[in-house]
């Protein structure tokens, strides 16, 4: 047995003691358990936050380590929130569904209270049946198994026949932008019982739980989320460290190399795809309850590029750059996207951030790509190390 | 006299141009053998399909004792049967230490799950050692490969081909760019790799050529030209008009 991969990657003991000291502090200054200096809205901000920092390890896993640009990882991320909403939905729905029938003179059936699910689910659309897919929604042991088979599945089939087909380059981030816009183009339809561009709502509230106030809830979400993070972080140290990053920063670098090495390329290729998928599901099973809603627009092809936009600011190709790109970002963008930042009177023309924002952000990700190709990560490499040369 | 590869009757055509025109070759277990020919004569073409990179239109590939045909194979499961590739470019994994690069290589299960779960063991750093001694990067073994100078990296990718254990070498103009007394270790490192397994240089170079000392084969359009010792060939009259002539 030779050294773990915790004492090749130094930078996974540091993560987990930064991450455990801000989720301490988070907590004790929370409204739910501490003393109420931060509020549940804005320790709902940093819980969603901590989720796509997960969902872009696992971008930094598929693009900056193994070198595949896709642009279709939000795809996976928002087809975990819409698996476990629909569980959320529907128990919700349930209860409130329950307790109306409650005051009726005789008890009510378990086919009424379906009936009654439905319509209040799918009246919004003009239907009244529970679509098939729905059919483990009553159950959470059934449906949460989902949030991992539905986008790993989907993952797999798109990942062989692509890989299969020797598909790479800008052709695979091209083909993987028509996925995600499919399937939102998909979802946006009334009839894909998804409830079209409603999509899904009130899954803030957790079944059973009804009479705990979202305080407690928002800073439990926070904690599990940041838990994922921590273990997300250690199967990327794990996954990355070892002859199997060697491996996949091989594909990387050069594929065919790699190839007349004996290595089945594509093996890996799919491997790594469906793995992130499933990451990127796990987040985005633990984003939505904290955002609340979810609809089709959060599979649109620009949250795709978003995400590859904070992995390559953060610095690709090390796990930190990815978390520290994916929180500085978002929390910067919900800054100057809520209507906190002041607008800019020019005289002649008010500069409101909201629309500018995207602008500040096209441009400084056209300045790292070109100034700093390493990302906000990169600036680590210049503090002094123990044992230079290693 | 039994081959270990044995391609026969071969033909390949890109967009109608015959890049491989019933072409046939032999190897035995332990030979070393040169090919030669001018630029366009199909050396390369002929070298992706013996790795499995170009499927021919016709004839047939086998490669082994028990005889076993190569062109339902993948390039991956080609070299894991044996047959290890050098590029003309020495292709090495640049951000990667040139011991990380020999793990990579040491012959060992290739399928993912067995990657991941994959621990290094005493053995395998011994034989990292004992393969970058062989090419003299012993002492190079921390540094990231793209620092290593133009003839390390080619006997970095000669000893990573090493690493795995191959019975049949490719071999693409391994002079090229190298200095003078980089070419003699590289002769002399061909030469005694030719003893326990087979060897194919695609050489240009007529000098290095010589000092291999070995059966040579002259291609050109795509088929066999000449074959024999480098005298032999040179003398061909054929040989001297389509290629030492010019």
């Amino acid at each position: 047995m030779t050294r773990s991969f915790l004492a090749r990657n130094p930078s996974v003991l540091w993560f987990l003691a930064i991450l455990a000291l801000f989720t301490l502090v988070v907590t004790v200054l929370a409204e739910g358990f501490g003393i109420g200096l931060i509020p549940t809205a804005f320790v709902k901000t940093l819980g969603k936050t901590l989720c796509l920092c997960l969902v872009a390890l696992a971008m930094d896993l598929i693009w900056g380590y193994t070198g595949i640009l896709s642009l279709g990882h939000m795809a996976f991320f928002a087809l975990g929130g819409y698996m476990v909403g629909m569980w959320l939905m529907y128990a919700r729905t349930e209860e409130i569904v329950v307790q109306a029938l409650a005051s009726g003179p005789i008890p009510a059936t378990a086919e009424e209270v379906a009936q009654g699910v439905a319509g209040q689910i799918f009246g919004v659309v003009g239907g009244s049946d529970l679509p098939l897919i729905w059919g483990f929604a009553h159950s959470a042991w059934l449906q949460l198994p989902l949030v991992l088979i539905v986008p790993g599945g989907i993952a797999l089939i798109f990942g062989w026949l692509a890989f299969r087909a020797r598909v790479n380059g800008v052709y695979l981030s091209i083909l993987t932008q028509a996925m995600t816009l499919a399937l939102a183009l998909y979802l946006f339809q009334n009839d894909s019982g998804l409830r079209g561009n409603n999509g899904l709502s009130g899954l803030q509230n957790l079944p059973g739980l009804a009479d705990w106030p979202q305080s407690t809830v928002s800073i439990l979400f926070f904690l599990a989320s940041a838990l994922l993070l921590a273990l997300g972080y250690l199967l990327a140290g794990f996954v990355t460290s070892g002859k199997f990053g060697s491996a996949l920063r091989g594909i990387r670098d050069d594929e065919q190399r790699l190839r007349f090495l004996g290595y089945p390329v594509e093996g890996y290729k799919l491997f790594v795809f469906t793995l992130t998928a499933m990451i990127a599901a796990i987040a985005g099973a633990f984003y939505y309850p904290q955002a609340g809603i979810i609809n089709p627009a959060e599979l649109a092809p620009i949250a795709s590029i978003y995400l590859a936009v904070w992995v390559a600011i953060g610095g690709r190709g090390r796990l930190y750059g990815a978390v520290i790109g994916a929180a500085f970002v978002s929390l910067l963008s919900s800054w100057f996207t809520g209507g906190m930042a002041p607008s800019i009177p020019l005289g002649f023309y008010t500069l409101h951030w909201v629309d500018w924002w995207t602008v500040l952000l096209g441009l400084s990700f056209v300045l790292v790509t070109l100034f700093a190709p390493k990302g906000i990560g990169g600036l680590f490499d210049r503090l002094p190390r123990k044992g230079a040369g290693q | 006299m039994s081959a270990l590869l044995e391609v026969s009757g071969v033909s390949v055509t890109f967009d109608g141009f015959r890049a491989i025109n019933n072409l046939s070759f032999a190897i035995g277990a332990a030979e070393l053998r040169a090919v030669i020919g001018p630029n366009g004569a199909g050396k390369t073409t002929f070298m992706d399909i013996v790795t499995g990179k170009t499927r021919p239109d016709e004839g047939r590939v086998s490669f082994g004792e028990v005889p076993r045909s190569l062109l339902t194979m993948s390039e991956a499961q080609i070299a894991r049967a044996g047959i290890g590739r050098k590029f003309q470019r020495p292709t090495v994994f640049e951000d990667q230490t040139v011991t990380e690069n020999l793990m990579l290589a040491l012959k060992a299960h290739r399928s993912p799950w067995r990657v991941l779960f994959w621990r290094e063991t005493a053995a395998d750093r011994d034989k990292v050692q004992a393969l970058a001694a062989q090419v003299g990067l012993a002492d190079h073994l921390p540094r990231r490969a793209g620092e290593l100078s133009h003839g390390q990296k080619q006997w970095l990718e000669i000893a990573m081909l090493l690493a795995q254990e191959p019975r049949l070498l490719l071999v693409d103009e391994p002079a090229a760019g190298m200095s003078f007394i980089e070419r003699e270790q590289t002769t002399a490192l061909l030469v005694e790799l030719a003893k326990t397994r087979a060897v194919v240089v695609v050489e240009h170079d007529m000098e290095f050529i010589r000092r291999l000392n070995c059966k040579v084969t002259v291609l050109h359009e795509g088929s066999v030209l000449a074959e024999g010792s480098l005298d032999h060939v040179t003398k061909n009259p054929q040989v001297i008009e389509v290629y030492l002539g010019r």
